[in-house]
């Protein structure tokens, strides 16, 4: 298993695309910082392309990789490797060469010009994402075996996440306005990865003060040592979840 | 001879205005302040010395000039208030006053001034008081330069800093105050004058008028309050070149304007604060010259206020520029300037040709459900912004600045 893995990693290091993925953030990442006045708006900044690039370049680029290694998956198949090693390798070189991506791009820029709680709380926060979109795309590549209806599932998953679960909670929250929806909302908004690390790491900025009444429900339930523990066991079972689901699949399926 | 009898009156006042000195201290003829205002005649001066003075409540009835020499030290141990002031020309300075009692009924201070007319208060430190300084049903009286410091926890149990109360013609100057309920109080004070004071870390707010009239603030500094300054119920206040910085809560703002009309805001900074300025039912305030930098919100302005003239302001980094609560806007918006605003300038005149709208849609949708405030700063919500500023629909017609600045004002 550590043999494939290793493989995998390093192909897709060598990866040109993954390069060219490392090297944006960090010039996002650095411009954020230099670019911005205060060291809190740069978060800001930063905190928007991890919400919104990092989970569209994790699924897209994860699903492509899989459905181009279609080949290279059948010749490990043929070997006497376990399916289950195959996949999880598959899935700790994509996962792991992404991380790695995040992390020599976005990681450096905010452990220099960040509060230090603040900015390992963000690297926490988009390592998770990374991570969470990695396993959402294996399973999108399980479900399929077309190339094109697979990597429209990560894309329409991708939409979904980013603007369409926000555009529902905002639906919902003007269709029961006249109830206490407080405590729903804040359940349901921890529903979604990218809502929930994007109020988590709020909070942990200036801005909490404007969230105001819900901002407060919301602290008190996550914002505690006990909260923040629920709250990444919540993140990831969105890495747990998908993976564990593609793996069966895969165990079964006829290739 | 109208000249000899207007220097015989001149020499005659001198002589029956002659002032004798009281020396208190422990070495000093008078060993307690009490004994020296028993014997002390209208307008004497009684000089008091370094050293601690437990005296219980002292009460000034004559018209005496107190000085403290090296900052004496008067308690009032707990229990009493310390120093009361029931005549007038009195004047206090130098001392340093502290432990007042604690009573909810009758307010002890550390300074009480009843019914009295032109007392000076000044250089005095005013520690852990209930009530710093405390002054009903006066008149011109000078309150300058003292340092109020209390140790407030919560609203119920301390009192203001200095808490005016019925009177006319005050001058609040140069005073520094912090850890009690309001820094400066006023109700039904008319006619008064506030100005380079320092309030911060008060539990409520830094300013409070409540029904006083004709007053104004300039140069002052309120920072870290509960809630910067509250205006209500009150008429034509000028409020003039202060600086609000850091009255930052869930509940907190700069100033809010509560029922009031005829007032003047110009020249001000506001600086960090969750609300810079709100405004419910204030009419015919003209808000000239500000500065609005870092803010949750830079202007909250609620549907039930008229005839506001808005000009002439640097929005700069606020979260939302302005914010409002219904459709209705009786108000004028002109020549400020937006940071936001994207438009242009053909004409080179220095005002954009293009109308702002400085009222975002989000602005209006966490307006009518604050929960929505949770999608603060996701993709859906600038997605509504930017698809608002193009095609307005939803948000109020007529909340529009024709003529924008392109340039921030050098303020």
């Amino acid at each position: 298993m550590n043999r494939i893995l290793k493989y995998i990693l390093l192909d897709i290091l060598k990866n040109k695309f993954v390069i060219a993925y490392t090297i944006m953030l960090a010039v996002i990442g650095w411009s954020s910082f230099t670019l911005e006045d205060s060291s809190a708006k740069g978060i800001l900044t930063l905190l928007n392309l991890i919400l919104l690039t990092v989970p569209l370049v994790s699924i897209l680029f994860a699903a492509i990789y899989i459905y181009n290694s279609a080949e290279f998956i059948e010749l490990l198949i043929s070997h006497p490797i376990k399916r289950k090693d195959i996949w999880l390798s598959l899935f700790g070189g994509l996962a792991g060469s992404m991380v790695i991506a995040f992390i020599l791009g976005a990681g450096i820029p905010l452990i220099i010009y960040s509060d230090l709680n603040q900015s390992i709380l963000m690297l926490a926060i988009g390592i998770i994402i990374t991570v969470i979109f990695v396993a959402l795309a294996m399973l999108c590549t399980i479900i399929y075996k077309d190339k094109a209806k697979g990597i429209g599932l990560t894309i329409i998953l991708w939409i979904y996440f980013a603007l369409l679960f926000d555009g529902i909670l905002l639906f919902l929250m003007f269709q029961f306005s006249d109830y206490p929806i407080e405590k729903p909302m804040v359940a349901l908004t921890a529903l979604s990865p990218i809502d929930l690390s994007r109020i988590l790491m709020l909070l942990q900025l200036d801005s909490a003060a404007l969230l105001g009444y819900t901002g407060a429900i919301f602290n008190e339930f996550f914002g505690n040592t006990k909260g923040m523990i629920i709250s990444f066991m919540l993140l990831l079972g969105w890495i747990v979840i998908p993976l564990i689901i593609s793996l069966k699949k895969f165990n079964q399926k006829d290739l | 001879m109208k000249y000899v009898f207007i220097l015989l009156f001149f020499l005659l006042s001198g002589i029956t205005g002659h002032t004798t000195k009281l020396h208190v201290g422990s070495d000093k003829k008078y060993k307690q302040i009490k004994q020296a205002i028993a014997v002390a005649k209208n307008s004497d001066t009684i000089i008091v010395f370094k050293g601690l003075y437990k005296e219980g409540n002292i009460l000034i009835n004559k018209s005496l000039t107190l000085i403290g020499i090296n900052l004496p030290i008067i308690d009032g141990d707990r229990k009493f208030e310390v120093l009361s002031v029931k005549a007038s020309n009195v004047t206090i300075s130098g001392f340093r006053i502290q432990h007042s009692g604690y009573a909810t009924l009758d307010d002890p201070g550390g300074i009480k001034v009843y019914e009295s007319e032109n007392v000076k208060i000044i250089n005095n430190d005013l520690y852990d008081n209930f009530f710093g300084i405390y002054i009903q049903f006066s008149k011109k009286c000078v309150i300058k330069n003292n340092r109020i410091i209390s140790f407030g926890k919560e609203e119920q149990t301390i009192g203001n800093g200095i808490h005016c109360w019925k009177s006319d013609s005050l001058q609040i100057i140069g005073n520094s105050i912090s850890g009690c309920r309001d820094g400066i109080y006023f109700e039904f004070v008319n006619n008064s004058t506030i100005w380079k004071n320092k309030a911060y870390n008060n539990i409520r707010y830094g300013l409070h008028f409540m029904n006083s009239n004709d007053d104004a603030y300039y140069s002052n500094n309120f920072s870290k309050n509960g809630a910067g300054v509250a205006v209500m119920f009150s008429k034509k206040i000028t409020m003039r070149n202060n600086h609000f910085a850091d009255n930052w809560g869930d509940a907190a703002f700069g100033i809010l304007f509560k029922e009031i009309s005829d007032c003047i805001l110009t020249g001000n900074t506001f600086d960090r604060n969750t609300a810079a300025v709100f405004m419910d039912g204030s009419n015919r305030t003209l808000v000239e010259n500000n500065q609005f930098t870092n803010n949750g919100w830079g202007l909250k302005i609620q549907a039930n206020c008229m005839d506001n003239i808005i000009q002439k302001n640097n929005f700069i980094k606020n979260t939302f520029d302005v914010s409002t609560n219904g459709t209705l806007l009786l108000n004028q918006f002109k020549n400020n300037y937006w940071d936001k605003y994207t438009g242009y300038d053909l004409n080179k005149d220095k005002i954009g040709d293009v109308p702002y709208r400085p009222l975002s849609l989000y602005a209006v949708i966490v307006e009518s459900n604050p929960t929505s405030m949770l999608l603060y700063r996701s993709f859906i919500v600038s997605l509504l912004d930017q698809s608002e500023k193009k095609i307005p629909s939803l948000t109020p017609e007529n909340f529009i600045d024709e003529s924008p600045l392109m340039k921030a004002l050098k303020l």
